[in-house]
């Protein structure tokens, strides 16, 4: 094995250690889920520029800290979070540090809808969960998606059942609270059939110093559901965040996300969507970023069945000497027939240190088929600029209103208007000050 | 309208300028008094739209002769967005679209930044509410035209009716109309004409820049000038507009030219 190979494995095993104190599952299956994922630390190496899917994002520095698993848990009272909570969603799970927080919280369980962390929806869900739980994510290829699998013992679990329509947004918060750290949040979102919900996924600091987010979200879709999938990320700035989404939709159902990236030094969020036949989803982001921060978003939009609709639009405002990738792969396997696919990824550099890197990337096996996309990289437009001062508008605040607008047009999407206001805020004051 | 010692709005003399080192005006005079309306005619590439430009300070285009004093200021020492603040009001001929920004919060940002410099008084959101849905009657527009984004999807006869409502607002002493009729059927161009004469009164001036006659039938101006080759060329009456457009534009530079080689 090469030097840097070693290196990573010094770094892997220092990540797994403290993985053999976690308490053993009453769930055989879910002991032998995080035993593979132990083997498949073992096995992989942390991912280099020399892996075509990183080759744009360096986090070699990730492997300089010496992130270490949560020892001590901070209790945390309402008044220091009231901030984050969005007035919509009143049902909410709270996790510091990838510590569930109970006391935080307030979910649901019962007949209906279940929303728990996942050690108290085992024993009502378990068979229920089983199918879904670690078997979304393709961890046997992913170090961060089988590390984050080694830890798992607990998660955010929404589970809604067959024709039921949640009406009350649901908030999954993820606190990080403490410096050198490394947490694992998960979470499982479960639509049965016919059933309809709203899920925030929420990254925020209370501090500033470095520290580790390794998320994965599974979400599963089955037949007419509907799934409206918000993530926030809005880590510290000195914090790494790296994110694994795999969704599965079944037979009609439709799902919507809209995914934001506003903090962290360096995020790589990577985002699977697999569709059946005549599922529809609208898969749609933006990265708002400066300094030297760094935000990677890679998706995979898998059309397996005919008849699917995918329409993604992917944006990136990046100021000061910032980084921006988005790699977008649109697979149309064989027999995916009248698919509907449209791609859109817009860019915008606010200075000339800015950097982006966009790659669209179709693959289509099927002749019968309707596909687009499109890409752009460019600066504010002068004409624009010059049409806001004619009305009288300085040309700093004529800057600012252009570059809101170019990431409001993804904001306005989420369909939950204080998260909205909230949101649109912080790109306002964020293009103030970049400018 | 011409009224008798009528202070002059704008005044401009021997004005020359380039984009991308080629030559577009050549020499422009033009004064305009409060109260009158103004149109420039003139073949493309006469420079018209340059001229309309330059007014409202493009970054494109360099001036490297002559001056242009607004209301007694040198135009030239004001930014685009002072100039606008003073009273300068450009309509574009090609509305900028600005997906994402509502266009009531647009046109409320714009008219409180301009009453604010003006020193006058802004209005909050339900007074600006009021206000604008008031000059919005004018222009026969419903108000859904408000949450909509600027210009996004417009027609070309509603973003022509956005800028002028935008005129209507911002309430200049010089409002440049750069071919504001193109692009107009008949029903939308009598509609905005009728908004733009109802703002026209005895303290401010109108400079309607157009290739044609058409849009003059509804605004009637109290002069009319033909450009060509970067300069005012003929100056007439409303009567010339109507010659123009039966005799096209050649006649005048013929005659121009015949008159210059007689003087010299």
């Amino acid at each position: 094995m090469s030097a840097t190979g070693t290196i990573n494995a010094g770094y892997l095993e220092t990540l797994l250690a403290g993985q053999p104190q976690l308490p053993t599952s009453p769930l055989a299956w879910l002991n032998a889920l995080r035993a593979e994922a132990v083997d498949r630390v073992g096995v992989l190496t942390v991912p280099t520029l020399r892996d075509e899917e990183w080759r744009f994002t360096d986090i070699s520095q990730l492997t300089k800290m010496p992130f270490h698993p949560v020892r001590t848990t901070i209790s945390l009272q309402a008044a220091d979070i009231e901030r984050f909570y969005i007035e919509e969603a009143t049902t909410r799970l709270v996790f510091v540090d990838g510590v569930y927080a109970p006391q935080l919280s307030s979910g649901i369980a019962g007949s209906g809808v279940t929303v728990v962390n996942l050690e108290a929806g085992f024993a009502a869900h378990a068979a229920t969960i089983e199918p879904y739980l670690g078997r979304l994510t393709e961890f046997r290829d992913n170090v961060f998606a089988a590390l984050n699998t080694a830890f798992l013992h607990d998660a955010a679990l929404v589970v809604v059942p067959r024709d039921i329509a949640v009406k009350v947004p649901v908030h999954l918060l993820f606190i990080a609270t403490q410096k050198d750290v490394v947490s694992y949040p998960r979470c499982l979102l479960l639509a049965e059939s016919g059933s309809a919900v709203t899920v925030i996924e929420d990254y925020v600091s209370l501090q500033e110093d470095a520290y580790f987010t390794n998320a994965v979200a599974e979400i599963a879709l089955l037949d007419n559901a509907r799934v409206n999938h918000i993530r926030v990320q809005r880590e510290g700035a000195k914090a790494f965040h790296i994110a694994n989404c795999a969704v599965s939709l079944a037979r009609a159902s439709n799902y919507q996300s809209v995914s934001v990236a506003f903090g962290a030094r360096i995020s790589r969020y990577n985002l699977n969507v697999q569709l059946a036949e005549e599922a529809e989803c609208a898969v749609d982001g933006l990265a708002l970023i400066s300094g030297r921060q760094l935000a990677d978003t890679h998706t995979c939009i898998d059309h397996a069945m005919p008849h699917a609709v995918s329409h993604q639009m992917h944006k990136c405002i990046v100021g000061g000497g910032a980084h921006a990738v988005f790699n977008g792969k649109i697979m149309v396997r064989q027999g995916a027939q009248r698919t509907d696919s449209r791609q859109s990824s817009r860019n915008l550099l606010l200075t000339n240190k800015a950097h982006v890197d966009t790659k669209p990337q179709l693959e289509i096996f099927a002749d019968d088929v309707k596909c687009t996309h499109g890409a752009t990289i460019g600066q504010l437009d002068s004409e624009e600029v010059f049409y806001l001062q004619s009305r009288g508008l300085s040309d700093t605040a004529a800057r600012n209103m252009l570059t809101y607008a170019f990431g409001a047009e993804i904001i306005e999407r989420i369909p939950i208007s204080s998260l909205k206001c909230q949101l649109e805020k912080t790109v306002l004051e964020q293009t103030a000050t970049q400018l | 309208m011409i009224y008798p010692d009528s202070k002059i709005v704008l005044e401009v003399r021997g004005l020359c300028a380039t984009v991308n080192g080629t030559e577009i005006l050549k020499g422009l005079d033009l004064t305009v008094r409060r109260g009158e309306v103004h149109a420039i005619m003139g073949p493309n590439g006469s420079g018209k739209s340059t001229f309309s430009k330059i007014l409202a300070g493009h970054s494109a285009y360099e001036v490297t002769g002559g001056s242009v004093m607004f209301e007694g200021q040198n135009l030239f020492d004001l930014a685009p967005e002072e100039r606008a603040r003073a009273g300068v009001f450009l309509a574009f001929q090609y509305p900028i679209e600005i997906p994402g920004v509502i266009n009531s919060q647009f046109l409320r940002l714009t008219y409180n930044t301009v009453q604010t410099h003006r020193g006058k008084e802004e209005l909050d959101p339900l007074e600006f509410d009021d206000y604008v849905r008031e000059k919005m009657k004018l222009l026969e527009m419903s108000p859904d035209f408000l949450e909509r984004s600027v210009n996004e999807g417009f027609s070309g006869g509603e973003k022509k009716r956005n800028e002028i409502l935008q005129m209507a607002m911002l309430d200049p002493r010089l409002a440049i109309l750069d071919e504001t009729d193109s692009g107009l059927d008949i029903d939308a161009l009598r509609i905005v004409a009728n908004g733009v004469n109802q703002l026209a009164n005895k303290d401010n001036a109108i400079v309607l820049v157009t290739h044609y006659q058409r849009l003059l039938n509804y605004i009637v101006p109290d002069y009319v000038h033909v450009m060509e080759a970067g300069r005012i060329i003929k100056t007439g009456g409303k009567e010339l507009a109507l010659e123009l457009e039966s005799r096209g534009y050649d006649w005048v530079g013929v005659e121009h030219k015949a008159v210059a080689g007689a003087v010299a």
